[in-house]
């Protein structure tokens, strides 16, 4: 069976598929599919902190903007901000853990001693201490989540790089006179692949959580974006009795990372064989 | 050391340093002590011995896996010994190794033609169309159909496997090939297929052999001379007839006499060797065997004997020629 | 003759997995006759230490599925589920073990000394039978028979040749070799008193001198006490060194049974004789058995070695009956290489 239809088969997989499909649509589609997509910046004083009805899906919020549309619209921030800082920490982990991993010795314990550095600290406060130094705005939060993420990356591939070292293929590869290069790319890059598309999954679902963290703090984009963590945190305010201004950024997140992580744990169901095995 | 000498290792040494806490050094394992030996071009040498006694490093350190502390290897008449992994590469060519699985030496995520292509891209500037030409050809000569070039290894059965990790160190015509343990783990009706293959495969690409075995029987039956190590020494070595039929150290009579011998005595009944090697990181001085060897004498204890000419083969015993398997007595087998 | 310690008769049994049912004893026989060392031989693949493990009832049992056959050990059945607190009783005490791989058989985590005393509380030959009282966990081990016990154990121990009993007990897994490990494992094995010992693939983690002593070891203290050994081996020599009768079997089937010297004079089976012609020793080694090993999710009916082997016929489509070579040397082959005559007329 291919990984897509094993992917297909198993219904927590694809329900998180579905979910992140549908995500990336409605950001793509965001202008097209809002009901009042001028919302973003217009305002209706006369409308304010209005029930969800059927003129809007979501009720309105305090400056009289539909709901609805402003999440829609949040999509297209939430996967910019997560498809760039995970890109970013992918591409500067993924290298930093093959090149450790493979040298081992003093440059690899230097880099992965720096990774350590930065996994000490709980990754929510560097990355409010970076976004508050650097002030707010979406390009500082992207910059502060990278900078944070990268070493889970780097430990993943430095430990699969480990391991795949002492095989026996690798070995071979090597006796046959291949460059380190070649082995590093060519063998156990392409070994490691699965592992890091998991932990991107799941790290996609992590860094959108982060992210409206940052949001909801007031480090993340200035208002009026419709950011899902600042529209909670404006919220607040009007609780409990305009509980759908808050309720539905909130169900936008929970549904969002959810579905990232029920992608990422059936594909590591899938594409890992050492659990395959055990499952068995 | 004779000019027809392909490969020459003179007291090739290997030593693992023994660290603790802080990276202070505690102690060493001699891996290798002075290994010294020739091989000849088209001949099969073998390498026996038993777990730790360093024939397994030997096979690394002659492929540049393992890189020596002291002493010298030529092959060809040029040193490789303590090379720069670029020059080494070059040098190796000539020189492969065989893992004792074959198969799994294929990357589990490479296609079986693009695993046997990789030796021509890392040494050789064909063209892709001669470089899947030579791997059909290769593919052929070990008796598979060409048509396997497009399968991944979990497609292959154990036996295929095996085949193709052996046509990937063909593909840039060694001489000499190390066979590390090649039959270990195989059945006895399994194991004679790959053992005819390894000889089609020396005849029909002048192949020289370094067999590395703990299988005296298969040793006696591939090999033109034997080396027998024991913690990291050579200590008999030559011509294979000879050495099995009167050997001279005293491991060596013990180690041949282990081997059950279907319809012959049974050794279990009359075993003379107690003990168990010693600890390689704390070996005594004088000989290494002494702990084990039934025929010890005080100059054993003092002094690390030399290598002697002895008959046929080389030993390095004080007593060689003078001592003979001990006989014990026979314990009676009683009926059930 | 006295009736048989152990008989295996008809066994079928397999597992259920992604491929389907893999069947992999398919109506073994065996037989074990009281104080014998029987040697159960056979390559890869050839259900020896599945057969091992049905006997000491240690089946994976979620997709264990048996479909015909007993195992009787002294008169009970070790397969009915009824004999459950019986057979629990048995194994272990009447029926011990020696695993093939003594690195992992010892838990790491504790003494030799505490994990052998363990095994004692429970498997002495000295403990009541009785039941015990309240839960079994919490019962006590007396002292009195604490002392008997360690007394015996330093006494095993010593007999295995294993040097400095005392301070040995005291050791952890890891800080004795390979070949003291197997000593201890023998011992163990012993301590109990048992009547049979399995011991699956002993010697094959180690070193040949090593085996040479382990061996020896095993079968003069087997013999002196009168214990039954059934090891499973695919060496034939390690066999031919200790058994006094030997069974082969290929694929899940038993082929020939034999002893010693019979089976190694005379092979009747054509897989008999193929599996020693291979052996390296004496010149052959270069023959070897063309084929693999029939699937076990699709095997061929009848005897499983007919599409390799050079004399089959139609007739191997079924399985042919038991029938003797001679004196207790059993074959099945529709086509042996030696006379043989039908099971009934011999026992007439």
């Amino acid at each position: 069976m291919s990984p897509l239809k094993r992917l297909l088969a198993d219904r927590a997989a694809s329900i998180g598929a579905a979910i992140i499909a549908g995500l990336i649509l409605v950001a793509i589609l965001a202008p097209w599919i809002a009901p009042y997509p001028e919302d973003v910046t217009a305002f209706h004083l006369s409308e304010r902190l209005q029930p969800p009805s059927g003129t809007h899906l979501f009720g309105t919020d305090r400056m009289g903007s539909d709901v609805f549309s402003r999440i829609l619209f949040g999509a297209r921030i939430t996967i910019t901000i997560a498809l760039i800082a995970v890109g970013v920490s992918v591409a500067i982990g993924v290298p930093i853990g093959l090149i450790a991993g493979y040298y081992g010795g003093f440059p690899g314990g230097f880099l992965m001693r720096t990774s350590d550095v930065f996994l000490a600290v709980p990754q929510i406060v560097l990355a409010i201490a970076i976004a508050q130094t650097l002030g707010p705005s979406v390009e500082n939060v992207i910059l502060a989540l990278s900078l944070t993420y990268w070493p889970f990356w780097a430990r993943l591939v430095y430990a699969e790089t480990r391991a795949l070292k002492s095989q026996t293929f690798i070995e071979a590869a090597l006796a046959l006179g291949a460059s380190d290069w070649r082995v590093m790319v060519l063998h156990i890059l392409p070994n490691t692949a699965s592992a890091i598309i998991v932990r991107t999954s799941i790290g996609m679902g992590a860094t959108i959580l982060t992210a409206a963290a940052l949001g909801f703090l007031g480090l993340g984009a200035p208002p009026p974006t419709p950011e899902w963590g600042r529209t909670i945190s404006e919220a607040r305010e009007y609780l409990p009795e305009a509980w759908w201004y808050a309720a539905a950024p909130g169900l936008a997140i929970f549904l969002v990372v959810m579905g990232f992580n029920l992608l990422g744990d059936g594909l590591r169901d899938i594409l890992d064989p050492k659990l395959r095995k055990g499952r068995r | 050391m004779t000019d027809a000498s392909l490969l020459a290792v003179t007291d090739l040494t290997v030593r693992f340093p023994i660290r603790g806490p802080f990276a202070r050094k505690l102690g060493e394992i001699k891996a290798l002590d002075g290994v010294s030996f020739t091989l000849q071009q088209g001949e099969i040498l073998g390498l026996v011995g038993e777990s730790g006694c360093g024939k397994s490093t030997l096979g690394k350190t002659l492929m540049g896996i393992q890189p020596p502390t002291s002493g010298s290897i030529t092959f060809e008449g040029t040193e490789i010994a303590g090379r720069t992994p670029r020059e080494a590469r070059a040098l190796r060519r000539r020189l492969q190794y065989a893992y004792q699985d074959p198969g799994a030496s294929l990357d589990p995520r490479w296609k079986i033609g693009k695993s046997l292509e990789e030796p021509l891209i890392i040494h050789t500037k064909l063209p892709r169309r001669e470089r899947m030409q030579k791997v059909a050809e290769i593919l052929t000569s070990v008796g598979l159909p060409a048509g396997h070039v497009d399968l991944f290894p979990h497609e292959l059965s154990g036996g295929q496997q095996r085949r193709v990790g052996l046509a990937r160190i063909l593909m840039l015509s060694p001489e000499v090939v190390i066979l590390d343990e090649p039959t270990a783990g195989l059945d006895v009706s399994v194991q004679a297929t790959v053992l005819r293959l390894f000889r089609e495969l020396r005849d029909s690409f002048d192949l020289t052999y370094i067999f590395i075995s703990h299988d005296l029987s298969v040793v006696r039956l591939m090999c033109h001379r034997v080396a027998v190590m024991y913690l990291g020494r050579i200590v008999e070595i030559g011509p294979v007839d000879e050495l099995m039929n009167s050997p001279k150290h005293p491991y060596t009579q013990s180690l041949l006499a282990a081997i059950p011998k279907v319809n012959g005595p049974r050794v279990t009944e009359n075993f003379w060797l107690e003990g168990e090697p010693a600890d390689a990181s704390n070996l005594p001085p004088g000989c290494r065997f002494q702990g084990r060897c039934p025929h010890v004498q005080p100059i054993c204890r003092d002094q690390d004997p030399q290598d002697r000419q002895v008959g046929a083969q080389s030993v390095a015993c004080h007593f060689a020629g003078e001592v003979f398997p001990p006989v014990k007595p026979t314990r009676q087998r009683t009926p059930a | 003759m006295t009736d048989p310690l152990l008989t295996v008769e008809g066994l079928s049994l397999g597992f259920r997995g992604d491929g389907g049912f893999a069947h992999i004893l398919d109506g073994a026989n065996m037989t074990m006759n009281r104080g014998e060392i029987m040697g159960l031989v056979g390559e890869s693949g050839c259900g020896k230490t599945t057969l091992a493990s049905a006997i000491l009832g240690v089946l994976p049992r979620h997709a264990l599925e048996v479909r015909g056959g007993q195992i009787r050990f002294d008169g009970l059945d070790m397969l009915s589920p009824d004999h459950g607190a019986q057979q629990q009783a048995a194994r272990g005490r009447r029926v011990t073990f020696i695993p093939q791989d003594p690195f992992t058989s010892l838990n790491p985590v504790f003494t030799i000394g505490q994990q052998i005393e363990e095994l004692m509380k429970w498997k002495s030959p000295r403990r009541d039978a009785g039941p015990s009282r309240g839960p079994a966990l919490l019962s006590r081990y007396p002292r009195a028979r604490r002392k008997a016990d360690r007394a015996k154990v330093i006494e095993m121990l010593d007999l295995v040749q294993l040097p400095r009993p005392e301070q040995l007990l005291k050791k952890y897994p890891h800080e004795v070799s390979g070949g003291q490990r197997q000593r201890l494992m023998i011992a163990m094995a012993l301590l109990p008193d048992p009547d049979l010992i399995i011991a699956d693939e002993p010697t094959t983690a180690l070193d040949v001198t090593i085996q040479a002593q382990i061996l020896g070891l095993l079968r003069n203290l087997a013999t002196d006490r009168g214990v039954a050994v059934m090891l499973t081996t695919h060496d034939l020599g390690s066999a031919y060194e200790i058994c006094d009768r030997i069974t082969v079997m290929y694929a899940g089937q038993d082929v020939e049974a034999a002893p010693v010297a019979e089976f190694f004079n005379r092979p009747t089976h054509p897989y008999t004789a193929k599996l020693l012609e291979s052996l390296p020793e004496g010149g052959g080694g270069m023959t070897g058995i063309p084929g693999e090993l029939p699937s076990f999710y699709a095997p061929p009916p009848g005897c499983r070695f007919q599409t390799r082997c050079p004399r089959a016929t139609e007739a191997c489509r079924t399985r042919p009956p038991a029938r003797f070579a001679g004196p207790a040397h059993v074959v099945r082959c529709a086509h042996p290489l030696f006379d043989t005559a039908p099971f009934e007329e011999v026992r007439a």
